[in-house]
């Protein structure tokens, strides 16, 4: 599925002519296949003399996956990743040295390799110095995102509310970072809380025996994320509307799931969800507010279906699913929502989907301590460029150019932002919580 | 169910199977008229397509069912294993057993008796029974001669004599042979038939018309309810059954030219509006035991209670072609100790508006109970109220094996609603009628 630009200039003649006129050259992403390493190369862990500690205990961590572990920078290896620990660093000139030992190797970080800087949030009561010194590893990791070459990203953890490096959240977020999975994700920084969650007793399957529904499954997006989270162990309910269900039994006999033709602007939709989900398959787990439209205008010229219609799709049925899970009381509920970069950044023409996703955006962070409260997660995911039958028919022109923006200089593919729902779908993903996590490639400005 | 009683008659045939039938659910495709949406689908490709839908509603990939039974009345010879072949091109177990059974229009509901009397005589615990049809992809035979010729030039055992076979090839042979659905016997077609039995029961235009009104009326109010969102599944971009005219009027299908029985002495009142059209398409019934049903966590939607089947003299003219359910029901439902009073919804296959009216018109009269059906009197009128409430094939389309499947969904679901917002049992009777003056019928319960 890689665009046909970017394999030209990955091999044979074209690689050479597209070096030699200084085109661009989106790197190939390593995507996540069970069985092959975690990382492409040793890890090395930096941090400054305050955060030694939690370094070790990163250091600990990786060991325990089975990681060809390095402290010294000046080891001479292709790197597969470095993970920056500023985690106690108290004043922003204690974290020089480890910066540069950072910078140090970045010429010889592998392709596909990756950048993790783990530290914590500013908190209220921070002296103005710690504020700044912890504030200050945002701008230097998204600014690093962008110096990385040959598919590498950069990615940041922020602990917050006291969270520990050995609790099984923080461990999951690091995994995930330094993995294929995160392909896509690049220039974010997530924060991370303390909560209570098991390690997963398989890696490869950390969804195992949960019950998940995902709506608007029958194709693009949303089929990757059924195939995604059935490969991780769930059982997948696929929900779409009835007109879409022929690509829906699809979906859903590809990944052993049942299908449910359903609209989700039904008053009741929330209640037949449930219903489904516990009566075939014994409870529910997962959902995913995936299914959305656009309507694409200039406000000027919008016209009153238009505008409603994106609404009751994409925020509107959102809002009355999720009253009907609150009101069910389900213990360890992960919901992850579909928002977008043009929710975050906006887009022109693009009023009424930009207002939606951003609303769903305000919905999450309020339904994140709902369902903390009961064990569960309420996150979004905000997906850049990705390559759809939707984006498919976005002019040629516009198209080359819209995947050329974001750092990794070519657009995601669906699994892309399956892999990031899969991840905040987990149970060991407990301390992730209200997070909006963009995966765009690093794509525009704003967070 | 011993211990359930109504205030009607007791549970039906109760004392007759060793243990009861279940229907689960149901999936259909939508159907098209000939030469539309399905114009290239073949028979195998359909029954596929509604097998699919079928096993992503209920989860059924990999099962290994205890038979998959159906067919199709026309039919190329290369499907001989039709059925078999559409498994095998599902998501079922490739264990799973199947064969093709033929009753002409009653198909469908036949394949249904004999997976309901495999299940109750505990020979399997599960089953799918349908049926598909296309007129659009019908075999075209070569001529009698031309085939002849052939045969004997391929039998030929020197080059000369197959020369002299193959010599005796006329031009007249070369014409190709189109299938007919005209009875071997007669060589009326099936609407010429009717048209004599509509005009010995004086069934007037009127009377029909309204048939088919509330036809396309009740299937148009069906599909926007949502009644079939767990009953059909979208195929090669058709959503509904392209046949119905939710906007046609009484004074439209008045407009229509008669199209059978123009050459009888009385005026000729059946009309392409209150025929039904040829149509292509296909349907699946999903059985099991109450245990299989349960093991699986599937719904029940009703009980299959017994079923009769009935043929009738129609080549010496003492009967009409299609009146056959007319007789067997009496038998059915006097085993059963029913009566007409005991049933909340009446599926009558709607061959033609007539089928309908003569069935109901043969029943109220009492020298035909006495006479032909072995009664004291008339074996009685029944509520038309409750008569296709959710329409027929007049407004869906007929492809004649898949009508079965179709209406013994509908049937069931029917029944499953109206007991559980009762919280009585409720009661279907099924009748299909089918060429070669056959008849089948049935009896569905809630459970």
């Amino acid at each position: 599925m890689t665009d046909r630009y970017t394999k030209a200039v990955n091999s044979g003649f074209t690689k050479t002519l597209a070096t030699r006129l200084g085109l661009p050259r989106p790197a190939i992403l390593r995507r996540y296949r069970a069985g092959d390493p975690l990382t492409v190369g040793p890890v090395l862990v930096v941090s400054d003399g305050a955060s030694k500690a939690d370094a070790d205990a990163v250091a600990q961590t990786l060991l325990g996956w089975d990681l060809d572990v390095r402290r010294d920078p000046t080891d001479d290896v292709r790197w597969g990743a470095v993970v920056l620990v500023l985690t106690e660093t108290a004043r922003p000139a204690d974290a020089s040295e480890a910066v540069l030992a950072v910078g140090s190797v970045l010429r010889r970080l592998a392709g596909n390799g990756r950048v993790v800087t783990v530290s914590r949030a500013p908190a209220d009561g921070d002296t103005p110095e710690l504020a700044a010194a912890r504030n200050a590893v945002d701008g230097f990791l998204r600014s690093l995102a962008k110096e990385l070459r040959g598919g590498a990203t950069g990615n940041g953890i922020v602990l917050t509310g006291g969270a520990a490096l050995d609790q099984t959240s923080v461990r999951a977020t690091l995994r995930f970072f330094l993995s294929a999975k995160s392909a896509y994700v690049d220039g974010q920084l997530l924060q991370v809380g303390p909560a209570d969650a098991a390690l997963p007793e398989e890696w490869d399957r950390p969804l195992d025996g949960k019950v998940a529904v995902v709506t608007g499954a029958a194709r693009g997006i949303g089929a990757a994320i059924a195939r995604t989270l059935a490969r991780d162990g769930a059982t997948v309910v696929c929900v779409d509307v009835p007109a879409a269900g022929e690509g829906l039994a699809r979906t859903a006999n590809a990944v052993g799931g049942t299908a449910l033709q359903l609209d989700v602007t039904a008053e009741d939709a929330g209640q037949r969800i449930l219903q489904h989900a516990r009566e075939r398959h014994g409870g529910l787990d997962v959902v995913v507010h995936n299914a959305g439209i656009l309507r694409d205008k200039l406000l000027a010229n919008m016209k009153p279906a238009q505008w409603d219609a994106v609404i009751a799709v994409n925020l509107a049925a959102q809002l009355r699913i999720n009253e009907a899970l609150l009101d069910a009381g389900l213990d360890g509920l992960h919901v992850v929502s579909l928002a977008s970069t043009s929710g975050i950044a906006g887009n022109k023409g693009q009023t009424n989907y930009a207002f939606s996703k951003a609303g769903v955006i305000g919905h999450t962070r309020a339904t994140s301590p709902l369902l903390g409260a009961r064990g569960g997660t309420a996150n979004a995911v905000a997906p850049g460029f990705i390559e759809t039958d939707m984006t498919a028919s976005i002019p040629f022109a516009t198209r080359s150019v819209a995947r050329l923006l974001p750092t990794l200089s070519q657009g995601g593919e669906p699994v892309d932002v399956a892999e990031a729902i899969a991840f905040l779908a987990s149970p060991a993903a407990a301390g992730v919580n209200g997070q909006v996590l963009r995966v765009c490639g690093q794509h525009m400005v704003g967070q | 169910m011993a211990t359930r009683q109504t205030s009607r008659a007791q549970t039906a045939g109760a004392a007759q199977g060793p243990r009861d039938a279940v229907v689960v659910g149901g999936n259909r495709i939508p159907f098209a008229r000939a030469g539309k949406k399905y114009a290239d689908a073949s028979n195998q490709e359909m029954f596929t397509a509604a097998l699919e839908g079928l096993v992503a509603r209920y989860g059924l990939q990999g099962e290994r069912l205890g038979e998959v039974v159906g067919g199709a009345v026309l039919k190329h010879s290369r499907d001989f294993n039709l059925v078999r072949e559409s498994v095998l091109g599902s998501s079922l177990s490739p264990q799973t057993p199947a064969f093709d059974l033929q009753q002409a229009c009653a198909t469908g509901l036949e394949a249904t008796i004999t997976i309901a009397n495999k299940i109750r005589l505990g020979q399997i615990e599960s089953g799918v029974s349908g049926g598909t049809d296309t007129v659009s992809d019908a075999p075209i035979a070569v001529s009698e001669g031309m085939r002849r010729a052939l045969l004997d030039a391929g039998h030929a055992k020197t080059w000369q004599d197959r020369a002299k076979a193959l010599a005796r090839i006329r031009p007249a042979d070369l014409k190709p042979l189109s299938p007919a659905t005209d009875e071997p016997r007669t060589g009326l077609s099936m609407g010429e038939h009717q048209a004599v039995t509509t005009a010995r029961w004086g069934i007037t235009r009127e009377a029909q018309d309204e048939i088919a009104l509330a036809s396309h009326q009740h299937l148009a109010e069906a599909w926007e309810s949502g009644f079939f969102d767990d009953l059909v599944t979208p195929f090669r971009g058709l959503t509904r059954d392209d046949n119905m005219r939710p906007d046609t009027s009484a004074e439209k299908l008045a407009g229509l030219k008669p199209v059978f029985g123009r050459s009888l002495e009385t005026p000729a009142t059946m009309t392409a509006g209150n025929s039904t059209p040829l149509t292509d398409g296909a349907s699946t019934v999903l059985l099991g035991s109450r245990e299989w049903a349960e093991a699986h966590d599937l719904p029940v939607l009703a009980r299959f209670v017994d079923a009769e089947t009935a043929a009738v003299d129609f080549v010496h003219g003492r009967e009409g072609l299609l009146m056959a359910p007319v007789h067997a029901v009496p038998r059915l439902l006097a085993r059963n100790g029913l009566s007409l009073e005991d049933f909340d919804f009446f599926e009558i296959h709607e061959a033609f508006a007539s089928t309908v009216l003569t069935t109901l018109a043969a029943w109220e009269d009492a020298d035909y109970g006495k006479n032909e059906l072995g009664l004291p009197g008339a074996f009685g009128s029944l509520d038309r109220s409750r008569i296709n409430v959710h329409g027929s094939s007049l407004a869906a389309g007929h492809p004649f094996a898949a009508t079965g499947g179709r209406i013994v969904a509908t049937a069931a679901k029917l029944v499953a609603t109206k007991a559980a917002e009762t919280g009585k049992p409720a009661r279907a009777l099924v009748s299909v009628c089918a060429a070669g003056g056959l008849g089948a019928t049935a009896v569905l319960e809630s459970v």
